[in-house]
């Protein structure tokens, strides 16, 4: 693997302000680094736990007279439960509780509250096959499973709907009783402009329709939770979750006991992607059994429940019309999306916001209509995974200007540079956007792909690819771009308070811990907690102890999802940082006698840079300053800017700043048997700063090789009301044999609402593989795959249809009869300058 | 996490402790070598035995023995690891030597056994689920059920055959040892199979596959090529073996065996027949390609689609005759090597 970096300008219209951090009263550094930390290739700080097998997580703990949970789960995908009967259950030796949801408050609950439709042991229904009804403590597994097939649930089936299709066709089947329709959770539709009348003024006019198939998170570390209820009537959940603060309120809602005697911790997360951001079945489980048995209670999740569990990425149907210039800009563009939503609403309100309101973000598109609809049925519900609601638009609407630049016999890649977003101005829907390395993305990727020989122009089906005569496989190069939010700008819940908090805290040792209600989930924020705090304080990020995701001791942090953590965190970290900084400043200051602002921190010491010999090292400006000011902690707040638009539905896709991705890939399609090889992913992301190229790198492959899987094998499908393979054997995800050399390139551009100019690396980059893996498919063999996951079937199918002489076009072919709700219809805003940057409600 | 039930592990040093070990405990007991296809089946309650018979501790299991001249023996209890890296085994029967480097995972090969391969279990995908998955969907007929799921009006279960080894021993003229206390019988690997997803094999529980034996290798030449989704991890879901042997500038034998498309490998004789004595161009490869096609009969109980595994069927035949003609490489790289 290789990685570039390079600093830009490109896109960055305003100058940042380069002494905001303190960094203009620190001498340079040696070599080409500006800062002692920040942007150097370090290992993670958690990263010797890791890979030696010491990092402990929620299945690792073992507490003193612990007790195994299992849960019973549902058979049938949709039925009414008659009655259950846990006698023999709870006759079994050593079992030591059995619970269904009579012994839980009668309260729904559900992440959103706007979505309240969920059980954590069902009373009167189920609706999937997965969903808990009963639950067992004992004295290990195998007695807790042996006990759960002891449990008597008599059931009633019902017509299970299993698709978009069969729950639109069947209103007098109710999945559930609220909603916008019947079977229909959410119905919405924005409009930002005349659409009709744009695309009157269009060359073109192009209307495609997508599908795109729902796939799992796959997290290595299986869901898992230990519950500790004390005598005091206090409880403890340690449990693998990415969101601790809103396990917390759920908990206190469910349970029906004071947030205040509630302490929840976030174990280290074995991978998250989203699947673990809402509060499940099995940790309130354990929280009850352990209430009534008085003992610690664990419930570890097989990887078959994972599946169940899921919350993963909806499968999406979609229509998207959108008019194109002759040389190849939008002059409107109008999608329709309909979510299969599964069995809950889950965050499904927002994933269907963001299957239409983060598209206008990457072009110019002046005139924007959306319209969305999510619908349940009896699957696993889903939620947010990876690209929250976007990958799927993605794939559509680049794809489909894949498609208008062949029309327009225009270069991919020189058409997408040639209507790229305007950087601090504001997009149809009204969001926000700040500096865009876009255009450098494409440039970087276009030019080490050898984009222009490879792709060589239109050519026409017949001739195909290069190829030598004996050989099946042709070759192809695809490209396609995206970008994604850093951070959501609203919480869940409403509420004015901030979204990051950070604890800074100096020892006299010369040590400093970080407290933040972050969740480190492999992405490394932990790291980032350490990294800020040391470059700020000029000391080792060894030095630095970080205590993550506790709510009892940690200011809240809202959790790890949305790619708000690096940015939101660090801002607070950053705050928390300088407050401790100023004050030992004023002590060291005191001492040498000269002026605070003089001062720099580096390496362990503070002192004047000319007179460096002086220098007192950090552990004695920390007893100074102590002794000065008392305690030396100091709090961070960071709260995002209340950008959101001013209309109903404004407030899902506004973000302090967007990241950009633009791919290139390179594969070959064995025609015979429909095999796609990859050969090389050119990923170019503009991370704004990277404040640790080495950690970015990850998270860009990482992106990368998922969404390989997403294109190419990985889809959740069913069969007779039940997931067809929820096994890692079966479930097919791609192996490093399948993942190509990918080359990333990081752009920077420096973003005036990052730390340190930062944005976000964690899911943008899983954009644009998708789209770029179709295309690439199409200019290998001529075939339009329109829909994922890309199957050699489907390769072989669209061969046929054009040995037949027919549109070799596979993908879906209808749309629902559907009514979409009167649209919300609003000015566009597009071209608008920015709303003012960087104003922060929690800075001093 | 699923736990393993219990059982009790019984750890023979001599293949004589070991046959009446299997002898006395009857249906409750089970083989185990590697245990990597045995101890998952278990965990989902595939197999249920009380006693599990451990072939690890006997020494006359292990080892290759012999040399291509005259044939060799391989110890039933030979990782597929040591096959696939045995130069005499790469030299004369490569075919094996892929086939064994094909099988699953590297972790998985350094403890799963030739013996383990050939004996493997059928699968299916309404089989090789857990308990509760298997009680939502209905049991079947394989297991605690009395339907096929894949077939419901058959009267015989449709499980297929998902060794690697097995077509390729076959297409090489293997045969296998087999001991019990009933004394020694050696049997070619063929008649170790039947048409059953149930029962699969035509050996009697007690008994105890010993030794692989390969006979003189004397001119023939073969190959093999897997189907799967992924380079690695994944079941054979199509096998195509291939051995043929030239006389002069034409075929003088050939055999050619699939895989993973019923409960048993499936020869196809008359695509073999139709090479004999003849050159072997292009146009005879995609004849007899659409010969050996015609018996497999895959159904819809694996990944991929049936139609696409029969459609491949001819691809990989055709693919393999090219490779053993020297007329295109066969396959992509991750086929051919592990």
């Amino acid at each position: 693997m290789s990685v570039e970096s390079g600093g830009s300008s490109a896109g960055s219209a305003r100058a940042t302000d380069g002494g905001r951090f303190g960094r203009g009263a620190e001498p340079p550094s040696e070599g080409k680094h500006e800062f002692a930390v920040i942007g150097r290739p370090l290992p993670k700080i958690d990263a010797w736990a890791k890979v030696t097998g010491e990092t402990r997580y929620a299945d690792d703990f073992f507490l003193p007279r612990m007790a195994y949970g299992r849960l019973l789960r549902s058979p049938h995908a949709h039925a009414r439960i008659r009655s259950i009967d846990a006698t023999r259950a709870r006759a079994l030796p050593g079992v030591y509780a059995v619970i269904t949801g009579a012994d839980l408050p009668r309260v729904k609950f559900g992440i959103l509250p706007v979505s309240q439709d969920e059980e954590a042991l069902c009373t009167e229904k189920v609706r999937m096959v997965g969903d808990a009804v009963a639950a067992v403590a004992a004295v290990d597994e195998e007695t807790a499973d042996h006990a759960c097939r002891l449990i008597d649930v008599e059931y009633e089936p019902l017509r299970a709907l299993m698709s978009i299709e069969e729950s639109l066709a069947h209103p007098e089947v109710r999945i559930h009783e609220y909603g916008d329709g019947p079977n229909v959770h959410k119905n919405v539709a924005l409009q930002f402009g005349d659409v009709e009348a744009a695309f009157a003024r269009a060359d073109l006019v192009r209307e495609d329709v997508f599908f795109y198939e729902g796939n799992t998170h796959l997290p290595m570390e299986q869901h898992a939770a230990v519950a500790s209820a004390g005598p005091d009537g206090k409880l403890t959940l340690w449990s693998s979750t990415q969101t601790p603060h809103y396990v917390h309120r759920l908990l206190a809602k469910i349970l029906e006991m004071p947030a205040a005697h509630i302490r929840v911790v976030a174990t280290p997360v074995g991978g998250g992607f989203g699947g673990k951001l809402d509060p499940f079945a099995h940790e309130i489980a354990a929280c009850r059994l352990s209430q009534l048995t008085g003992r610690p209670v664990k419930i570890a999740c097989t990887r078959e429940e994972v599946f169940y569990i899921h919350r993963g990425r909806h499968p999406v149907l979609m229509w998207i019309k959108t008019g194109f210039t002759k040389h190849g800009e939008i002059t409107g563009c109008h999608l329709r999306t309909w979510l299969d939503g599964g069995a809950y609403g889950s965050y499904g309100v927002a994933s269907t916001f963001y299957t239409g309101v983060i598209n206008p973000v990457t072009y110019k598109i002046p005139v924007y209509k959306f319209e969305g609809a999510r619908v349940f049925t009896n699957k696993p519900p889903c939620g947010p995974k990876r690209g929250h609601g976007t990958p799927q638009p993605r794939f559509a609407l680049e794809c489909q200007i894949d498609k208008a630049a062949e029309q327009l016999g225009l270069d991919p890649a020189e058409m997408r540079k040639r209507i790229l977003a305007e950087p601090f101005t504001k997009t149809a829907n009204h969001l926000t956007v700040t500096t865009i390395g876009l255009g450098e993305c494409i440039d970087r990727v276009v030019e080490a792909s050898g984009w222009r020989a490879k792709w060589g122009g239109w050519r026409s089906q017949s001739e195909g690819a290069s190829a030598a005569p004996s050989d099946n496989r042709r070759r192809g190069v695809g490209i396609a771009c995206s970008a994604y939010l850093t951070g959501a700008g609203t919480a869940v819940y409403w509420n004015s308070m901030p979204h990051s908090g950070v604890i800074v805290r100096a020892d006299r040792s010369g040590g400093v811990a970080v407290l933040c209600g972050a969740t480190d989930i492999g992405q490394g924020s932990d790291s980032i907690l350490a990294y800020l705090p040391a470059e700020i304080l000029g000391i080792d990020p060894k030095d630095v102890h970080v205590h993550p995701a506790d709510t009892s001791l940690t200011p809240v942090d809202l959790g790890s999802y949305s790619s708000r953590v690096t940015l939101m965190c660090g801002m607070a970290a950053i705050q928390a940082s300088q407050r401790l900084r100023e004050v030992v400043a004023r002590a060291v200051a005191r001492k040498l006698e000269v002026d605070p602002g003089a001062l720099a921190f580096r390496e362990r010491k503070v002192g004047v840079p000319d007179d460096w010999e002086k220098a007192v090292d950090f552990a004695q400006a920390v007893e100074l300053a102590e002794a000065m000011h008392g305690v030396l902690a100091f709090a961070g707040s960071y709260a995002p800017p209340k950008r959101a638009g001013k209309y109903k539905g404004g407030g899902v896709g506004p973000s302090p700043c967007y990241s950009y991705s633009a791919c290139v890939v390179e594969l070959s399609v064995d025609e015979e048997t429909g095999e796609i090889e990859l050969h090389d992913v050119w990923i170019g992301h503009d991370i704004g700063r990277a404040l640790n190229p080495l950690l970015v790198e990850g998270q860009v492959e990482g992106s990368v090789y998922m969404g390989i899987g997403e294109a190419l094998m990985e889809g959740q499908v069913f069969r007779n009301g039940v997931h067809k393979q929820p096994s890692l054997l079966e479930y097919k995800s791609p192996t490093t044999l399948e993942t190509p050399e990918i080359h990333t390139f990081l752009v920077e551009t420096d973003d005036p609402e990052g730390p340190f100019g930062a944005k976000e690396a964690g899911q943008g980059p899983l954009l644009p593989v998708i789209p770029a893996i179709a295309n690439a498919v199409y200019h290998a063999v001529g075939v339009r795959c329109d829909e994922v996951p890309i199957t050699p079937e489907m390769i072989l199918k669209g061969l046929e249809l054009r040995r037949r002489g027919k549109a070799a076009r596979v993908g879906p072919e209808r749309i629902p009869r559907f009514t979409f709700k009167e649209p919300v219809v609003v000015e566009s805003a597009f071209g608008q300058p920015a709303d003012a940057i960087a104003v922060r409600p929690f800075a001093q | 996490m699923i736990r393993l039930p219990a059982f009790t592990y019984l750890a023979p040093r001599t293949l004589d402790d070991a046959a009446a070990a299997m002898a006395s405990h009857g249906a409750e007991a089970m083989l185990v070598a590697g245990g990597t296809d045995l101890y998952p089946n278990m965990k989902r309650r595939q197999f249920e035995p009380t006693v599990l018979v451990g072939l690890r501790a006997i020494r006359d299991l292990q080892g290759v023995r012999g040399g291509a001249r005259d044939g060799i023996t391989i110890g039933a209890g030979t990782t597929l690891s040591a096959v696939a890296a045995h130069r005499e085994i790469i030299a004369h029967y490569p075919a094996l030597a892929t086939a064994a480097g094909l099988v699953s995972s590297p972790q998985l090969r350094n403890m799963g056994t030739l013996g383990g391969n050939v004996c493997v279990d059928t699968r299916c995908n309404y089989y090789n689920q857990s308990y509760e998955w298997r009680k939502a969907v209905g049991f079947c007929m394989k297991k605690d059920g009395a339907i096929c799921l894949v077939a419901p009006g058959s009267p015989r279960c449709w499980a297929v055959s998902s060794s690697d080894t097995a077509p390729v021993l076959w297409s090489l003229g293997a045969r296998v040892r087999l001991s019990s206390t009933a004394g020694e019988r050696t049997i070619p690997v063929e008649a170790l199979y039947r048409d059953d997803g149930i029962e699969y094999l035509a050996k009697q529980p007690g008994e105890i596959l010993t030794d692989v034996l390969l006979p003189a290798a004397d001119g023939w030449r073969s190959a093999y090529l897997k189907l799967r989704r992924r380079g690695s991890f994944d079941f054979p879901v199509l096998g195509v073996a291939v051995a043929l042997r030239m006389d002069g500038r034409v075929v003088g034998d050939a055999r050619i065996v699939i895989g993973a498309v019923a409960s048993q490998p499936r020869p196809a004789p008359a695509a073999a027949a139709a090479l004999v004595g003849e050159r072997l161009g292009r146009e005879l490869i995609t004849r007899v390609a659409d010969l050996a096609a015609g018996p497999a009969k895959p159904l819809d109980n694996t990944d991929f689609t049936h139609p696409y595994r029969k459609k491949m069927t001819r691809v990989f035949v055709a693919r393999a005759l090219a490779s053993l003609a020297g007329l295109e490489p066969a396959g992509r790289p991750a086929e051919e090597v592990a």
